[in-house]
């Protein structure tokens, strides 16, 4: 299986790996996937008050292209509003990274850990849609 | 052999053909081309000298006669070949067949098949932990009906060695007709059909060193064993394998089967040191590494381990100069993890994260090391990369987690 470069890159160099403190008001945690399945990720983002995401980082468990999947979202996020980065969908993901068929549930794992992020925020700050 | 930067670690998937073997072959693809069926000239007189001398070697290494050794494509189809063939011929007497869940997939598909379409009935017996079949629930799922019991010898996912011996004397004495697939098992461990009352075995070219397209099946004349054909044809090989027999692939499976009669012994000291090496390697630099199948009853030329918190197809992309194959079956369509490791009861979670390294005649000490590097730089990045690792050394057990499956 031929990956893209994207992917490679991603996969090799992953941007924003890490933890931001999960106790944080400012922070909002997504934790999505199981061990059984063989991918789990963890994305984390911090909001300001303007609700603008000003940092993100992930740790993930799971093949290349969950890894590749989550590195990728840490960017796209990043400078975003948290509604904006709700918006993201995992087509996208699949897209930029050009996902072989059977990876394309590593890019709907990586919308559903912004949309956990993101819920996990609102719901700590009292946010209502 | 090649220059290639790559290590090849995936000897249970297929082994480089040997030199020397490739040098005994390569004249019966030239001016010794002869059909080894024609009876009326050198050329063919030539060519079944060839295959007999072929026929002999095999036998050797299992102690039988050459009359009783059958060429095929490969061990696919001698299992096929056997399964089939013993079913179809003993059918309407006895219908009841015993196996194992972590057999080779030819084998669990022919037994299936026969369910499905020849009223057999099939027992896929369990493995207990360390992969090895339980010799008291093999005794007690024999039956009066039973036909065949097909246990393979050597596994080629965990490298385990089943209890042969022990199969063949209950088989023996219950009657039974015993089919082992001994692909991985040849020239690794000693094998004896008499001394294991073995009646049918499967052997395989490409796990030997020798061409990929041939194999052979073993069918027992004392007792006889009869095997019904799958293809009409011209009554090749003692009717039960119609069609020209290639003299260069039987030649190269011969020559394959000589080299590691002769060398068997050498060659598993030198892999046993090779295997102790590597495993030493990592355990020394890795915790949570976990080898699956027995470590007492498995050729030194495997090893199937779990790397937890490390998803097995993110290592291998990783650890690009080596060649392995992983538990994870995330590389083919299905997302489900290896079966085998499921049947030994491996966490799913930990199936996730296996590799099989797979250790050969040609693997040097220098690659050795340089895959325990590589393999360990690996999986430490990985682990900082995990959040499975994280909770765990934050001591949050991952198992009490009430994960949402997808």
């Amino acid at each position: 299986m031929a990956y893209s470069k994207e992917l490679i890159d991603h996969y090799e160099k992953p941007r924003n790996v890490g933890s931001l403190d999960k106790d944080s008001e400012k922070v909002g945690t997504g934790l999505v996937g199981a061990p059984a399945c063989g991918d789990v990720m963890k994305l984390q983002i911090k909001v300001d008050d303007k609700g603008i995401i000003e940092d993100a980082k992930f740790k993930t468990f799971g093949c290349g292209s969950a890894i590749a999947s989550s590195s990728l979202i840490t960017e796209w996020v990043k400078g975003k509003n948290i509604n904006e980065a709700n918006q993201i969908k995992n087509t996208e993901i699949a897209k930029h990274l050009a996902l072989p068929p059977v990876k394309i549930h590593c890019s709907v794992l990586a919308e559903d850990a912004i949309k956990a992020a993101v819920n996990d925020y609102k719901k700590k700050n009292r946010i209502n849609e | 052999m090649k220059v290639s930067k790559n290590i090849y670690l995936d000897y249970q998937a297929t082994t480089p053909l040997d030199p020397r073997v490739l040098e005994k072959m390569i004249p019966y693809f030239n001016d010794r081309f002869g059909n080894p069926h024609s009876r009326n000239h050198s050329y063919g007189w030539e060519a079944e000298e060839a295959t007999e001398i072929a026929r002999e070697h095999v036998a050797k290494i299992i102690n039988a006669s050459p009359k009783e050794v059958v060429f095929t494509s490969g061990a696919t189809e001698s299992n096929n070949l056997a399964i089939k063939g013993i079913a179809d011929f003993y059918g309407d007497k006895k219908n009841h067949i015993i196996t194992c869940v972590t057999e080779h997939k030819c084998v669990l598909e022919s037994c299936r098949f026969l369910n499905e379409n020849e009223n057999f009935e099939i027992t896929y017996l369990p493995v207990r932990q360390d992969g090895l079949i339980d010799l008291d629930v093999l005794q007690k799922s024999i039956k009066e009906n039973t036909l065949l019991i097909s246990i393979m010898g050597v596994h080629n996912e965990i490298g385990v060695i089943q209890p042969l011996k022990e199969i063949g004397e209950l088989c023996r004495k219950n009657n039974i007709f015993f089919h082992t697939d001994c692909a991985q098992a040849i020239g690794k461990i000693k094998i004896d059909v008499d001394e294991m009352n073995i009646d049918a075995m499967s052997i395989s070219g490409h796990k030997i060193y020798g061409p990929k397209g041939v194999g052979a099946l073993y069918v027992r004349r004392k007792p006889r064993v009869r095997i019904k054909a799958m293809m009409s044809g011209g009554g090749q090989e003692r009717g039960m394998r119609s069609g020209t027999l290639s003299p260069a692939l039987c030649v190269g499976l011969g020559e394959a089967c000589r080299i590691c009669y002769n060398e068997m012994d050498e060659e598993n000291k030198r892999l046993i040191y090779l295997k102790n090496r590597f495993y030493d390697g990592i355990t020394s630099k890795c915790k949570d590494v976990y080898l699956n199948g027995s470590s007492e009853f498995r050729i030194p030329g495997n090893l199937n381990i779990s790397f937890a918190y490390v998803e097995g197809e993110s290592l291998m992309m990783g650890i690009k100069d080596l060649a392995v194959s992983s538990g994870s079956a995330c590389t083919s369509a299905s997302l489900e993890p290896s079966y085998v490791l499921r049947a030994l009861g491996v966490e799913e979670e930990l199936a996730h994260t296996s590799l099989r390294i797979g250790i050969g005649r040609f693997t040097t000490e220098k690659e050795i090391d340089k895959s325990v590097n590589d393999i360990v730089k690996e999986v430490n990045r990985l682990r900082s990369l995990s959040p499975l690792w994280e909770m765990a050394q934050e001591g949050i057990d991952i198992s009490k987690i009430e994960w949402a499956e997808h």
